[in-house]
Parts: C-alpha cells; structure tokens; sequence
C-alpha cells in the first residue's frame, strides 16, 4: 500500500467532482489528497488526486474513474519523473520581541513568504512537496499553529512529455 | 416557434422508441400535454417503480432501450428501485424525469429532490438539462450511452421551464456524438484472441461460464457454435439462462449457489474456464478462493472493470462477445472430440440431476416443468425474487435468448410483474408469463390496475407458500427454524384480480395444475394463478454461503 498520484482530465461539466469523489467513497478508496483546476484545455479540468491503495485497488480505481462518461484521461505519475507542488497557509503564534524573529528565520530557511502580520501572529506562506511542509509544520509547532490550509498536491511531468488526452 | 417538450417527444421518435411508460405530476404537465395527440404509446402505471420496470422488462425482452417517465421529488424518487435494478444487470433504459424549474433548483421548493445526485452510483450516466437548446444532442447522447459498450440506465431531469421554453424551429440536424470521455472497446485485441484460441485447442478440461452479457451482446449463435464445434461444456449463470438452449447436449444449466451440482464440480475441476460477459459474483463464485481452483481463465467482457475485479485472470479480452466469439471461431480449428472430459462431464450429469419429490403433492417445480413443456421453447417468463426466481432458473428449460427476464444483480422483489408487461410490448405475440411468490407479487400488485386498463396479457403464476419463503429456508436451516416475520397471511389473489376485472384461478391440487396454465394460454388478456403449494418446499442443491461451490448440500444422487 503506497500512495499513488494520479492525474485526471475531466470534462469541464456541473456534478463532475461529485461523480469523481462519489465513486471513491463508495468503492472504498481512500483519497489522502485532491487538488483540482482549469488547465491547458478550455473545456477541461485537471484533477490531481493522491489516493493510497495496493496494485490491485489502483487498477480498479484507475478503470472506474475510467468508466465515467465525463473523464476523459486517467495516468497514474507515480513512478513517472514528476514536479510537484502543495501550498500551505500558516498562521502561527509571533509574539514580537520574543519568538517572532526566530519564526521568521524558520520561514526563510524555508523559503515560505510572510504573507500577514498581526499583533501577536504571522501568517507564512509555503510552496513545495508535502515533505517540506510537513517539516515546516513540524518546526513550528513549538511556537503554537493557530490555524493551517493546506492545498491537495498537484504534479506535472518533468521535461517535454504531458499528460493529455488522447486524441 | 418549438417547446422542449416537443423537442424532447421528437427526439424519443427519432431514437425509435414506440412506447413509454410513465405517471404525471406538475412538472411534466408540459411533456404530457404533447403525449396528449402524440403517436407515442405511453402506458400508464400505478407506481412510476413499475414504471421503470417496465422499460426494463422491454428492454432486455427486446434488445433495444426502455423509456419511463415520472415526474419530480415523489415521482423520480419511486424510480430509483427500478434505475438500480437496471444499472446491476446492466439494462439499457432512459429514466426521464420531471425537475423544478431551473430558477427553484436547490431551493427546496415543492416536490423538489436531487434525483441527478440520488442516482449518481446507479446510473451509467445522468444529466441535469439546464437548457432546452441542449435538449437534442442529450436525449441523443443518452440513448447512444445507455446501449453502446457495457449498457445501463442513463437518467435525464427536465426542469419544467426547460419543457415550457420556446426555441425557433431549427433545422433537423441531429448533433454528432462528440464524447471524448466515452470510447468503448468493440474489437477484441488480436493477440489476445489468438491466445485463448491457443489455451482452448491445448485445453483438456475446458468450461465455458456465460453471463448475461452473452446476451446482452446477442452472441448466443457465436457460443452456441463455440460450445459445439469444440467439444466444450457450457454454464451460465442466471443472467446467462437462454443463451444456450437448455436441451442442448453441451449445456450444464446454472452455476453457483443453486446450480446444478454437475455445472458446479465441472467448474471446479476445469482446467481453463472461459468467462463470456460475466463478472464472477459471489452468487457464482462462492469462496472465490476455491472457485475454479486449476484452471487457467480467459475472460472475455466489453467492462474493463470487471477484468480482474474478483478473481485474477490469466488471458483478459475487452470488447464485444459477439466480434470477439467470431474472431475466435474464425482462429480455431474444428475439434475431434473432447474425451475424457466430456464422458466425465455426462457422467456427473447423469449421476446428479435436479430432481424434486415427486409424491402427488402440489411442488412448484411440478408447476414450472408443466409450464415448460406446455410453452415448448414459445413464450417469456419472468420472474420475482427468492425461491419463485431459483425453481424456474433450475426447472424451466430455456430455449432462446430474451425469453428469460429476471433481476439478477439487485434481486428486487416486485420486478416481475412489472418487468412482464414491459416484455410484452416487447414480444406482443409471445405468451409472458410472471413466476411470482406471494410476497414480490405483493410488493407490485397494484400494476394488476395497468395489465387490467390496457389488457396486457401477462399471465402471473403465483407460488403461494404464505411465506417469503427464500429467507424462511435460510431461517430452516441456518437460524434454527425460528421463523421471524416471514410468514404470511393468506391472501385470496383470484378475488383481488376479480377486483380488477381479471380472471384468475385458485389451484390446490397437483391435477388442476395443467388446466389452470392452458385456462390463462387460452386467455386472451391478463390471468392469475393463485398456486397453493407445499409451503416449506425448499430450493436445492445449495451452496451455503462461504462454501466452495462443489461443497452443495441438499444433492441428489440419482
Ligand atoms: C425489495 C426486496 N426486499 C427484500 C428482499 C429480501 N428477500 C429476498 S427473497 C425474499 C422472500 C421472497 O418471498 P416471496 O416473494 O414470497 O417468494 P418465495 O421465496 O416464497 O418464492 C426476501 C424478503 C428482496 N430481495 N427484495
């Protein structure tokens, strides 16, 4: 069991998210994270869903998602050579004079933007894989997370191939 | 200047279809008014479930796709039963229903229910029209949906203001399909055909395990061919019954747990099955462990999906039955012989037949052979659900494909009755007949209303044991004859029927069995038999749930 990131292209069509996550909670699939968007086509939507599974439910997950009329492509880019990106939101306790700076170290080492800052507060902006935020979480924890936001992952394949429909 | 209602009714024609079955309500008031001096047939039902049945029952008797209409909340609701029994046996039917208009959805307003999102996992496809100017390419879209690749139930909503909206006449050009997310396989792919063609010439201990989808896929001359040009015994399941006639030398009738003991221990001795248009249910398959344990499987469907869903397989084949069964006939050199396997086979056959008692007393299985033998391969029977459905599987001997309708996958109770009046719009000239238990008949009764306003000939033989007597035996012999809320009181069906204006027949006694079926043949409208029999009759062979399928209880040794 290992998750796997898959890359949906969907038609750009009203109830299409909801058949897609329907028929992952009704077979049983576990989505650990789901990120979804316009892209290159107009009338499409790209979906990058992270679902955890053995071989055999992901290849009942990949032909379900399959069957439906409104999805158009499905590739699994586990073991393909990606790019991949989440972005976090974190508000986190900076009291000025005592941690503030030490948190605002923490961010730049991190490459994470101040993107608000309150009396007491900050708000830092992070980009990267999920094992860099989880990091970056880890680290600040000490000072107390008041509030996080977390977007699912999104992927692309690295160098000139794509992931598109198949004409 | 055209409504969408006569849009839609226009795009109904254009797809052929002759007859819809439906009930009104405020929604569709616009789609009925067109009905109104329409040439469409549309049969009013008393319940819109048997509405969808109904569709249902036409399309598997026919081959091509059902309609039902109901109208919003209450009414699209009472479709659901029906839309989930078609989407399990994978029927191809077009539920229309009736929505609020566009300005009131998702207000709660009167009789509004999100039938687009109830029916999400029991539909192949489904559309909320939001336009009427989208109107055309959906009805044309839904009906190219629900019979192409594996087929199903494809659900249309109206909101009432797209059935009312006036759109300027356009020119009658029926838009091209344009799915890019939708493109069934058809062909199978070579190498894999030439594969199997392989395995079934080197194979010593072939079976064939064929499902509905056989049917479905109007294969059953390319099988039937297969099975006897090489030598190669065949079962189906109960969705497969009729793809090869029942009296024919290579036929092992049903599988799982109430087939026949010898279609069972064939199966788990073979050494390649071949999977046509079936998807190894755990009716079929009992412990899938230990299901077909030495063989290698080709399987052959036009889902995907069901590739390796249940049970690995060693040789898939995506596409048609049909063009892949040619493509195999096409490869395989015709065959000698198949001994040993095939006097092993016989001789299983011989040693275990169904059998049931036979001491005088009034036995359902009695009442299906007579059947059988007085309609001698004419006729469509359809059944209800539990031990009704299990006897006539066992005991009618099914001579062609869509001569047997019943449901398979959901195992709705009530489907019957329905499903019967369907068929005969279907096969007006063939006799239909409904096996029934006094519970499923039950459950639709209020369609003896329908069968009685327009004269639809079914002819509904109930198997009265005053029990819903499937759960009882399972109560018998796993719950320790505590018979807890299955017993029923008796009804007299015959007075209800007469209610209605229909004749019928009360038959307790094994004499009067044959009279009563040739009295409702001789019948020209709607004829219920009212069949008391042995009410603790039970259905065998069995496998109980969890067995290997060769572990059947209640056998026979002849
Ligand atoms: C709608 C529905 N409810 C419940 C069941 C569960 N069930 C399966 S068989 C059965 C008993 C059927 O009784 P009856 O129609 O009298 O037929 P019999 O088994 O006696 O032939 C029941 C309740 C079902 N299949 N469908």
């Amino acid at each position: 069991m290992k998750p796997h990131t898959l890359s949906v292209l969907v038609e750009n069509k009203a109830g299409v998210l909801s058949r897609v996550t329907g028929l992952f909670s009704r077979r049983g699939f576990n989505i650990e994270s789901l990120a979804v968007g316009t892209c290159e086509e107009p009338d499409m939507s790209r979906i990058t869903i992270v679902v955890i599974g053995d071989d055999r439910q992901l290849e009942q997950v990949d032909k379900q998602l399959n069957k439906l009329i409104d999805v158009i492509k499905v590739s699994d880019i586990t073991d393909t050579e990606t790019v991949e990106r989440e972005l976090a939101l974190i508000k986190v306790n900076a009291e000025p004079g005592t941690s503030r700076a030490e948190v605002m170290q923490i961010a730049s080492i991190f490459r994470a933007q101040i993107i608000d800052v309150g009396s007491r507060t900050v708000v830092l902006e992070v980009t990267g894989d999920s094992d860099k935020i989880n990091a970056l979480e880890k680290l600040l924890r000490q000072y107390g997370i008041k509030e996080l936001v977390r977007t699912g992952k999104i992927a692309i394949l690295r160098g000139a191939k794509v992931v598109k429909a198949s004409k | 200047m055209k409504t969408g209602a006569r849009i839609l009714i226009e795009g109904l024609q254009r797809e052929g279809v002759e007859t819809i079955f439906g009930y009104p309500g405020g929604v569709v008031l616009p789609i009925y008014d067109e009905l109104y001096d329409s040439s469409l047939q549309h049969i009013l039902v008393r319940h819109e479930q048997a509405a969808a049945h109904a569709a249902d029952g036409y399309a598997r008797a026919s081959g091509r796709v059902g309609v039902c209409l109901a109208t919003s909340g209450p009414g699209a609701c009472n479709l659901v039963t029906g839309i989930a029994t078609a989407y399990m046996d994978s029927v191809p039917i077009i539920a229309l229903t009736g929505q609020v208009p566009t300005n009131l959805l998702g207000n709660d307003a009167f009789q509004e229910a999100d039938i687009t999102g109830i029916t999400l996992p029991i539909t192949k496809h489904n559309y909320l029209v939001k336009q009427t100017k989208d109107l055309t390419r959906i009805i044309h879209e839904a009906f190219y949906i629900a019979r192409t690749g594996r087929p199903g139930p494809v659900l249309v909503d109206l909101p009432k203001d797209v059935s009312t909206t006036q759109l300027e006449e356009e020119t009658e050009t029926i838009p091209a399909i344009v799915l890019p997310g939708y493109k069934p396989t058809f062909k199978g792919h070579v190498k894999q055909i030439e594969r199997a063609v392989e395995l079934i010439e080197r194979a010593e201990r072939p079976v064939i395990y064929a499902g509905g989808g056989v049917i479905a896929a109007n294969a059953s001359a390319e099988l039937v061919e297969l099975a006897m040009r090489e030598f190669i015994p065949v079962t189906t399941t109960l969705m497969g019954l009729g793809a090869i006639p029942c009296d024919h030398p290579m036929n092992l009738g049903m599988l799982g747990m109430h087939g026949t003991e010898y279609a069972n221990y064939a199966v788990t001795e073979s050494d390649l099955l071949i999977a046509i248009g079936a998807r190894f249910d755990d009716r079929v398959t009992g412990r899938i462990q230990t299901f077909a344990p030495h063989a290698t499987i080709i399987h052959i469907d036009v889902d995907p999906a069901e590739i390796g869903k249940n049970k690995p397989v060693d040789v898939p084949i995506v596409g048609d039955a049909k063009a892949i069964l040619q493509g195999m006939l096409g490869r395989l050199k015709k065959r000698a012989e198949r001994e040993p396997w095939l006097s092993k086979v016989r001789y299983w056959k011989e040693k275990h037949p169904l059998r049931y008692r036979q001491d005088g007393k009034l036995r359902p299985q009695y009442i299906i052979r007579k059947l059988s033998e007085l309609l001698d391969g004419r006729g469509v029977i359809v059944s209800e659900v539990g031990q009704n459905q299990m006897w006539t599987a066992q005991h009618f001997c099914f001579r062609r494909p869509r001569s047997w309708l019943t449901s398979g996958g959901l195992g709705t109770m009530g489907y019957g009755f329905p499903a019967a009046m369907g068929a005969h719009f279907a096969q007006p000239n063939e006799p239909v007949f409904d096996i029934a238990g006094d519970g499923s008949f039950q459950m639709n009764i209020q369609e003896l209303g329908t069968v009685a306003a327009y004269n639809i000939p079914v002819k509904v033989a109930i198997l009265n044991n005053m029990y819903l007597g499937m759960v009882r035996q399972w109560q018998e012999l796993f719950y320790d004859r505590r018979y807890s809320y299955t017993e029923l009181p008796a009804v007299d069906f015959v007075k209800i029927a007469n209610a209605y204006g229909i004749d019928g027949m009360q038959v307790e006694d094994i004499g009067d069995v044959e009279e009563a079926l040739k009295t409702a043949l001789a019948t020209d409208g709607p004829f219920i038999m009212d069949f008391r029999i042995e009410r603790e009759e039970n259905v065998f062979p069995m496998v109980p749930a969890g067995a290997a399928i060769n572990e059947m209880i209640g056998g026979h040794e002849s």
